[in-house]
């Protein structure tokens, strides 16, 4: 079920650079939080460390702590494999597995976790595919490979298979970016059906895209060139994008900044 | 290129023109000077017909550069496959005389008399003996190479992968002759223990049974699968390692994300990415193989005795018994015995290298 997450003084480092400087921010559960700024201000960064992907990159390390539901996924006896497994991921470009089938594709995760009946299988992958409003679409081919699909179908099979695995949060690297806007459209509808079950983070781009689908939103910005990036302010959308606390955020949505 | 070219450049004056195109042409007069400046983008105008009288334009300047490397690069090409083509007639010239005059049954008889006048060979027993120690070795250097090859892309550190790569490319730099060598005189009494032993407990297997070599001297086809493996080790894990490299990062943060260990991602990305690279390696290296003569030639002891599919033979394959008589041809009927059975090598080698290349062609979609 959908957790909070709290992220306390997370700074992130690239070998010896720092990406991220002192992050804190509270996610609450049901919710949509929309992360925005510039190109290389470290917010993806910051996604990828909340189920600890960022430490995949050699070299790469973080610092502070990423509380969900009170527990830190950083404390030395957590498993990192356990901590993705509970927060999901769902990428900038689509992923699906290529020599996969569709449906094979959906519970890859159920079975990298050890779930062998085919019948669960099988129905779980009905309901991730609906979750993911994807079912009418391949339900008569959910034996051929997924790469057979289109963008927009490949980023919602990849959704499914994000949730597939019932995860408490599920986090969105620029979801949109590699989808045209019909595609867009229907991600977007789908991140509103999805808070109701989930805690759901996004990357984005567009603020737009921002203002549409986040109840909050982070701005991320940084302090200068080769200076970690840093969270300039978090706040209700609405407020974010009406009558923003800081003049950088402003700059920003207003389109007056690089 | 030529022909969109000519489709491209008379849509100038068709615009001027107008009528082919109808209303479309007239209203979108400033567009038409832009899609006759893109020659590839066909579509609408290669319906049109385009006007009579050919425009200066459309004359198409080659430059003395292109000419000389074009007929550079076409030359290397027709060179490749007419040198291809010229062996294998070769091969098939020399080798029909001697055919003809064979007692024996070429591709069935196990017999090998090339000594004229009275010629009966037959290849059967060189080409299991070539296939048996070829795909035994390749039976040991696939799993090994595959390792080699996991390990250097997902699992050694970046300071060590690049060392260690290069060692491994080295395996493949040392002379074959310094390979049979250390295999007759060093690899084969060091197994002589351990194939004694194989023999004594699992002798009731056919691929242990007592064979026609000496186990105490070692120059058996166990010796010389043993060290054809370690031959082909480097020429597998080389094009396994660059396939798996190019696994791309996003499939493998696919997998992470889903909570994938290490040995989960290298199961549901790397492996079904690379199995075709990985198994045209496989392919490319029983080529190499089948056709490897001096190692064999010093390592394998000769033998009266039909092959008898174990482990602890003797025997010569086809390359092998070339090189053992290639010294003593004196008569081009005697040769030619000897190039027939080439002849069946070259065509064995030719299948299997054809055979790893489709494997390739037919996995593109996966890159």
């Amino acid at each position: 079920m959908a957790k909070r997450i709290d992220v306390k003084d997370l700074n992130l480092y690239y070998g010896k650079f720092h990406a991220v400087d002192s992050v804190s921010l509270a996610v609450p559960p049901h919710s949509v939080t929309a992360f925005i700024g510039p190109s290389g201000c470290g917010k993806s960064t910051v996604l990828r460390s909340l189920n600890r992907m960022h430490e995949v990159i050699p070299g790469a390390r973080a610092e502070g702590k990423v509380l969900l539901d009170g527990e830190d996924v950083y404390a030395s006896s957590v498993d990192p494999v356990s901590v993705r497994r509970t927060i999901g991921m769902v990428f900038q470009r689509p992923n699906p597995f290529p020599t996969m089938s569709i449906r094979d594709n959906v519970v890859a995760g159920l079975k990298l976790a050890g779930e062998r009946d085919k019948r669960k299988l099988d129905r779980v992958a009905e309901e991730a595919l609906r979750g993911a409003n994807l079912w009418a679409e391949v339900k008569d081919r959910l034996n051929r490979p997924g790469g057979g699909l289109s963008g927009g179908q490949q980023q919602r099979l990849c959704i499914a298979r994000a949730i597939a695995v019932r995860p408490d949060v599920l986090l969105m690297d620029e979801p949109c970016s590699a989808l045209d806007p019909i595609s867009t459209l229907a991600i977007e509808d789908l991140i509103g059906e999805l808070k109701k079950d989930y805690t759901i983070v996004i990357v984005t781009h567009n603020m737009q895209q921002a203002a549409r689908v986040s109840d909050q939103t982070a701005f991320f910005n940084l302090a200068g060139v080769g200076q970690p990036g840093r969270l300039v302010e978090v706040d209700d959308t609405e407020r974010i994008f009406s009558n923003p606390g800081q003049k950088a955020t402003e700059d920003y949505i207003s389109g007056r900044f690089g | 290129m030529s022909d969109s070219d000519m489709v491209g450049r008379p849509a100038a004056p068709g615009a001027s023109t107008g009528g082919a195109r109808g209303g479309v042409a007239s209203k979108t007069a400033p567009e038409a000077p832009i899609s006759s400046t893109a020659p590839g983008k066909g579509g609408p105008s290669t319906k049109k017909t385009p006007p009579a009288e050919p425009t200066p334009a459309a004359k198409v300047v080659t430059r003395p550069g292109d000419k000389i490397f074009k007929t550079l690069t076409v030359g290397s090409g027709v060179f490749v496959v007419a040198m291809i083509v010229l062996i294998g007639v070769f091969l098939l010239i020399q080798a029909i005389p001697s055919l003809v005059d064979n007692d024996a049954n070429f591709l069935f008889s196990r017999v090998w008399d090339a000594e004229p006048p009275d010629l009966a060979f037959g290849v059967l027993d060189l080409l299991l003996v070539t296939v048996f120690s070829s795909v035994f070795a390749l039976l040991i250097a696939m799993p090994v190479s595959l390792g080699i090859a996991l390990f250097l892309t997902q699992y050694a550190p970046r300071r060590l992968a690049r060392p260690f790569a290069y060692l491994v490319d080295l395996l493949a730099a040392v002379p074959s002759i310094i390979y049979g060598l250390w295999g007759a005189y060093v690899l084969a009494p060091a197994l002589a223990p351990i194939s004694t032993w194989l023999n004594e407990n699992l002798g009731w297997i056919p691929l242990f049974a007592t064979g026609s070599s000496n186990l105490a001297i070692g120059q058996t086809i166990f010796t010389a699968g043993i060290v054809l493996a370690v031959m082909l080790l480097p020429i597998i894990t080389a094009i396994s390692r660059e396939v798996f490299d190019r696994t791309p990062s996003m499939q493998i943060e696919g997998a992470l994300a889903l909570g994938a260990t290490k040995w989960e991602v290298v199961r549901t990305t790397v492996l079904p990415f690379g199995k075709a690279g990985y198994i045209s390696a496989s392919m490319l290296g029983l080529g190499r193989a089948l056709g490897e003569t001096i190692a064999v030639l010093i390592i394998l002891s000769s033998t009266n005795q039909n092959f008898g599919f174990s482990l602890f033979d003797g025997g010569d394959t086809i390359a092998s018994k070339i090189a053992r008589a290639a010294q003593e041809f004196n008569d081009p009927r005697g040769a030619g015995a000897y190039i027939a059975a080439g002849l069946v090598l070259f065509i064995l080698t030719f299948v299997v290298n054809a055979f790893a290349r489709s494997i390739i062609a037919g996995h593109k979609e996966y890159e």
